[in-house]
């Protein structure tokens, strides 16, 4: 048995012991489960990979004479002004003002929010437009000017669904391709596309949420953030395996973090075809091995975790919750799943190449004395379920 | 005989070269045998071809003495088609779209994507469906 102080001290003075959740299997296997217990502190979990409901809030300081947004692009993306006079919430996934979308399908969305997050910490000088009605208390009807990240007074980036725990994989059985957030999908069951970290993957590792919870420090593209409340959709409840992994996306995180402490190699703005834009984003959340339990936990491999295959061409935009067969990310990272009988390839949206050298970056600024962890003031719900939107007739 | 070899290569055509049958002449003057990739040449344009060549090494340097003759450029290193490794997240999403399997996992531990150029017969699969626009077209 550890606790949180105990572990914070190890690292502080440098002698903490970290290993990724994918050594972390063969390490156990070979020390035994309570020498390893004893002996690691923490085990650093990672994903890289498009979630949409991301965002950031950015305030851009006054201007002589002042304004008071009332509509606003950044980069001729449209931004949300229904806050403060100069704050405003830039969304991931909004377009480019003109953009065709898909009006000549499929649309290539090369352009949007996430883009601009992007770009933003890149350094890179972009333009702001704003409109306003007036006050007296602010004066200005209009301004374009241009700024960097260091211009700003805060950019926060608010991501209020970030590492969903499991995810569908997604197959098209309909005779013509489709575009989704999925990624292209050939007809017939010519591909299949995955979206998690598997192995690597934070909630994975604490199928419970017993370490990660509200105010867990995180990892988020080299500043250290952490989880604001549940994620979006989060739902804790449903089918589990054995070793409780959710064979559905169950758990999700909201995050935060300052965004002038972010490295743009992990905020990448992310075009699909067809469907529009998302953000890739590369999170680390460390693993307190707190006792033999936890580690135990950290050891599931993608062999044991397994992830419903979704028809993407009716069962999921009709939602009827259908699903065709589950299969592991072993298999899936084998390249070719075997689904009724036919070989399917397999490719992936999410990088565990981007997820492995975040969760050794992680680790070495654990070992470093550089990253503490923090104990969450409260825990993500284990038993909420997912509600559909219902179409009403008429109000009641 | 000498033995063949095949090289890839790609040609750019200034505006004044595009009206000129170049590759009839490496077939027929040349003993090559070509094979087109992909080709934009079109007049009062600028064009591009990437193509294989195969033949002796002598008739493909005769041949390409013979292209040089004319105001066009041989690339033999720069293809049409280039992954761009700083935008690359090797997410793996082209390994299923690209047909000859230039695009692979190149790494089964890190997953790391890889991209081998001899493979590629440039049919843009990969450019279209990279959500990262880490694969681009030089024309």
């Amino acid at each position: 048995m550890k606790t949180y102080e105990q572990i914070n001290n190890r690292i502080e003075s440098g002698k903490a012991v970290v290993l990724t959740a994918d050594d972390i299997i063969d390490y156990v296997e070979k020390k035994g489960l309570a020498a390893a217990a004893k002996e690691v502190d923490v085990v650093t979990t990672a994903t890289f990979g498009p979630m949409c409901s991301s965002g950031c809030v950015l305030n851009f300081g006054h201007s002589r004479p002042k304004i008071r947004m009332s509509e606003a692009w950044v980069e001729d993306v449209l931004v949300y002004t229904g806050l403060g006079a100069v704050d405003v919430y830039l969304g991931a996934t909004q377009l480019r003002h003109g953009d065709p979308a898909n009006m000549y399908h499929p649309g290539e969305f090369r352009y949007g929010g996430a883009h601009v997050m992007e770009d933003l910490i890149a350094g890179k000088q972009l333009q702001l437009f704003a409109l306003s009605y007036r006050t007296d208390c602010y004066p200005l009807r209009e301004i374009r000017t241009y700024f960097t990240i260091n211009d700003l007074n805060q950019a926060i980036m608010l991501n209020p669904r970030n590492c969903y725990q499991n995810y569908n994989v997604a197959v098209n059985d309909s005779d013509r391709a489709i575009y989704t957030y999925m990624g292209t999908l050939e007809p017939n069951r010519k591909n299949a596309n995955y979206c998690s970290a598997g192995q690597l993957s934070p909630l994975l590792n604490d199928p419970y949420y017993e370490v990660i919870g509200v105010g867990t420090r995180v990892w988020m593209a080299g500043a250290q953030g952490h989880v604001y409340a549940e994620g979006t959709q989060h739902a804790g409840g449903g089918d589990r395996t054995p070793k409780g992994i959710p064979k559905a996306g169950a758990g999700t995180l909201a995050i935060t973090g300052d965004m002038k402490q972010m490295r743009p190699e992990f905020v990448r703005g992310v075009s699909f075809r067809g469907y529009g834009v998302s953000l890739a984003l590369g999170v680390g959340i460390p693993i307190p091995i707190l006792n033999e339990d936890v580690l135990k936990r950290t050891c599931i491999s993608d062999r044991e975790i397994l992830a419903p295959v979704v028809d993407y061409s009716t069962d999921y935009p009709q939602n009827t919750g259908k699903v065709i067969s589950h299969v592991s990310y072993e298999q899936l990272r084998s390249g070719e799943i075997e689904i009724e009988g036919k070989k399917i390839a397999v490719g992936s949206l999410s990088s565990y190449y981007m997820a492995l050298e975040i969760a050794n970056l992680l680790a070495d600024e654990i070992r470093k004395g550089d990253f503490c962890l923090a104990e969450p003031i409260a825990y993500l719900p284990k038993d909420t379920k997912m509600k559909p939107l219902l179409i009403r007739d008429k109000a009641s | 005989m000498s033995q063949t070899v095949t090289k890839k290569l790609m040609l750019f055509f200034p505006k004044c070269e595009c009206e000129k049958p170049i590759i009839y002449h490496l077939v027929k003057d040349h003993n090559l045998i070509v094979n087109v990739f992909r080709a934009k040449v079109t007049p009062e344009e600028e064009g591009y071809l990437v193509l294989d060549v195969t033949g002796t090494e002598d008739d493909i340097q005769q041949g390409m003495d013979f292209v040089k003759t004319f105001n066009v450029s041989i690339n033999y290193t720069s293809k049409g088609v280039t992954l761009d490794e700083a935008r690359c997240t090797h997410c793996g999403h082209c390994i299923t779209h690209c047909p000859t399997g230039a695009l692979y996992i190149a790494d089964s531990a890190t997953r790391e994507v890889a991209f081998n150029e001899a493979k590629c017969i440039e049919c843009l699969a990969c450019i279209r469906v990279c959500p990262f626009a880490a694969c681009a077209s030089a024309f």
